[in-house]
C-alpha cells in the first residue's frame, strides 16, 4: 500500500490533529482517516477561550475550524467523546475505551496539554477553575459577572489574558505570581515590566514574588486564597493558571521515548517510525536554535501538522519555520517571534514607557528573537531577519528613525557584499 | 449565502458558500484552501492568510488597517490589491467575489 492511501488514526482533536486531518487530504492523502477526540466539539480555536470570547462570543459554531459537514464530506472519520485506553504496537493498532481497535499505518498523537492543578488544602472548593476546553471557559465566563472578586494564580499568558477579560467584564481582580516577574518563562524582562505596569494601570492588583498556601471557603465555595507569608486574599472566583502538563501517558505506555513530552525528531517520528507526535505534547527539534524544546502555540501545532504530513506521505519537509507567540491583553497587541534563551545581548527599539516597543535579542551580529508591543513591523522584520540568521548592526535596529524595513534589507547587502 | 470563489496558488478554484458574518480567511479555513493559513485564528498578528482581491472590489471589501499594512509591507509578493482575508467580513454585498491566494 502507497503512503497516498495509508491508514492515519489521529489520537487528539485539537488544533494539531484537525490541521494535521485536513493537510493530509491537501497533500494529496486519499486513505482513511481517523481523528479521535475526547471532547464533543470539533477541533476548535483555543486561543479566543482567555480573550474575546471569554467576555463575548462563546458560540461554538464560531470557534470551531471547520464545521462537522467538513469532515464527512472529506472522508475523515471524527470520533468525538471518545477516549483511547492504548497503543497496540505489536498489532499496529489502538484500543478505544469502548474497547474496539482501530488499526493503523501510521498512528498520530496530538494529545495536547492538560491545565496543572495546584494540589494544595481546599483546592477542590467550588469557584477554583482552570482554563482549556470551551466547556471550562464556559463555566468561569459564568462566574466573571460584574462586581466579583476574581483572583488569578499564575502571571502567564492565559492568567493575564483572563485578568484583562475580567477587567473588561467589570471584575476587581488580583494576580498572584510566585516568581518574582509576570511571564517569566515566556518573555523578556523588559516586557515583563511593561506588563505588570499596564495590568496595574488597568486597575489589576498584582503580588509578585508570592506563593499560595491554601484556598479557604465556607465549607463548599472558595471565599479566598492564602498566601505561605500569612496574608489572605479575598476571592469570589479563582483561576489556576500555572500551565500545562503533556498529555503523554499513552506514549509512556507504549514504552515510547518521552520527557518532557513526547520525544520526536524533525520530522515529528518518535523512537517508533510509525508513530508521530505533534503540537503541545511534541518535544521536538527546534532547527533555528540548536535546541530541543515543548512549544505550546497555535502556529507550532499547524507547522507540526504539515511535518507529520509530509512525513507520512514521503513527501519534502516543509522549510524550517520561526517559532512565534501572540497575545492580546487591553488594546495591547503583543507579538512575540523566535526564542530568547540563548541571546547575550539586547537592543530596544522606541519607548518602553509608551505603548509601542520593541526588544530585540540578539546572539552576537545575529537575532535570535524579537517582542513587539503593537510594533506589527518590528515583529514581521524581526520574524525575517531570524530565518535569514543575517548579521545584523544592533545600532540601526535601535534607531525608530531607520524603517525596520531598512535594517532588513542592509542585513542582507552586508551578507552578498 | 454569499458565493466566494478562491483560486489557490496552482489556480485551482473553489467556489463555496460563506455565511456571512465570518471573515474571509474562516471561509478559506472552513473549506480547506490550501495556503491560507490563519495562524493567529483572525487576530491580525500573523500575516498567513495573504490573499488577492480583484481591483473591481476594491471598494466593496474596505480599506486597510494601518496593523494590517505594517503586517502586510513584509508578507511574500505584496501588490497593490493585496489583503489579509481575515480582516474583511463577509456579507451579502461580496457575493460573487473571487480571492486569489498569495
Amino acid at each position: 500500500m502507497g503512503p497516498m492511501s495509508c491508514r492515519v488514526v489521529i489520537v487528539g482533536a485539537g488544533h494539531a490533529g484537525g490541521a494535521l486531518a485536513a493537510v493530509l487530504r491537501q497533500y494529496g492523502h486519499e486513505g482513511p482517516i481517523t481523528l479521535i477526540g475526547e471532547e464533543g466539539t470539533a477541533p476548535y480555536q483555543r486561543p479566543p477561550l482567555s480573550k474575546a470570547a471569554l467576555t463575548g462570543d462563546l458560540d461554538p459554531e464560531t470557534l470551531v475550524l471547520r464545521p462537522n459537514g467538513w469532515y464527512i464530506d472529506n472522508g475523515i472519520n471524527l470520533l468525538l467523546n471518545e477516549a483511547v485506553r492504548a497503543i497496540d504496537r505489536p498489532a499496529s493498532q489502538v484500543v478505544l475505551a469502548s474497547g474496539q481497535r482501530l488499526s493503523y499505518d501510521a498512528l498520530v498523537l496530538a494529545t495536547g496539554v492538560r491545565a496543572r492543578n495546584l494540589d494544595l488544602p481546599g483546592s477542590t472548593l467550588a469557584g477554583i477553575a482552570t482554563l482549556r476546553t470551551i466547556e471550562d471557559a464556559r463555566t468561569l465566563k459564568g462566574e466573571l459577572a460584574s462586581g466579583r472578586r476574581l483572583v488569578v494564580v499564575g502571571g502567564g499568558y492565559v492568567g493575564l489574558e483572563v485578568a484583562a477579560s475580567a477587567i473588561a467584564a467589570g471584575c476587581s481582580v488580583t494576580v498572584l505570581e510566585r516568581e518574582a516577574r509576570v511571564l517569566n518563562r515566556v518573555a523578556g524582562p523588559t516586557l515583563s515590566e511593561y506588563f505588570e505596569r499596564r495590568h496595574r494601570s488597568e486597575g489589576v492588583i498584582l503580588h509578585l514574588g508570592v506563593q499560595v498556601a491554601s484556598f479557604f471557603g465556607n465549607g463548599s465555595r472558595v471565599e479566598g486564597v492564602k498566601l505561605t507569608d500569612g496574608r489572605e486574599v479575598a476571592a469570589d472566583v479563582v483561576l489556576v493558571g500555572i500551565g500545562g502538563l503533556p498529555n503523554q501517558e499513552l506514549a509512556i505506555e507504549a514504552g515510547l521515548q518521552t520527557g518532557n513530552g513526547v520525544i520526536v525528531d524533525e520530522a515529528t517520528k518518535t523512537s517508533d517510525p510509525r508513530i508521530f507526535a505533534i503540537g503541545d505534547v511534541a518535544y521536538r527539534p527546534l532547527p533555528l536554535y540548536d535546541e530541543a524544546g515543548r512549544l505550546e502555540s497555535v502556529p507550532n501545532a499547524l507547522e507540526q501538522a504539515k511535518q507529520a504530513a509530509r512525513s507520512i506521505l514521503h513527501q519534502e519537509p516543509p522549510e524550517r519555520e520561526v517559532p512565534w507567540f501572540w497575545s492580546d491583553q487591553y488594546n495591547v497587541k503583543l507579538q512575540i517571534a523566535g526564542l530568547i534563551s540563548g541571546a547575550d545581548n539586547h537592543v530596544i527599539r522606541g519607548n518602553v514607557g509608551t505603548d509601542r516597543f520593541s526588544v530585540f535579542y540578539l546572539l552576537g551580529d545575529r537575532l535570535l528573537a524579537v517582542e513587539a508591543i503593537n510594533s506589527p513591523a518590528d515583529f514581521m522584520g524581526g520574524k525575517r531577519m531570524i530565518a535569514s540568521r543575517e548579521p545584523l548592526c544592533a545600532a540601526r535596529l535601535a534607531d525608530p528613525a531607520i524603517p525596520i524595513k531598512d535594517v532588513a534589507m542592509k542585513a542582507r547587502l552586508l551578507k552578498t557584499s | 449565502m454569499p458565493k466566494i470563489t478562491y483560486i489557490d496558488r496552482v489556480g485551482v478554484a473553489l467556489s463555496v458558500d460563506v455565511k456571512p458574518g465570518l471573515s474571509l480567511m474562516e471561509g478559506a479555513v472552513r473549506n480547506n484552501v490550501p495556503g491560507i493559513e490563519g495562524e493567529c485564528g483572525g487576530a491580525c498578528a500573523c500575516a498567513t492568510c495573504h490573499v488577492y482581491i480583484d481591483p473591481d472590489w476594491k471598494d466593496r471589501v474596505g480599506p486597510q488597517s494601518a496593523m494590517e499594512a505594517s503586517l502586510l509591507e513584509f508578507a511574500d509578493d505584496v501588490r497593490e490589491n493585496s489583503r489579509l482575508s481575515c480582516q474583511i467580513t463577509v456579507s451579502q454585498a461580496l457575493d460573487g467575489l473571487t480571492v486569489h491566494v498569495a
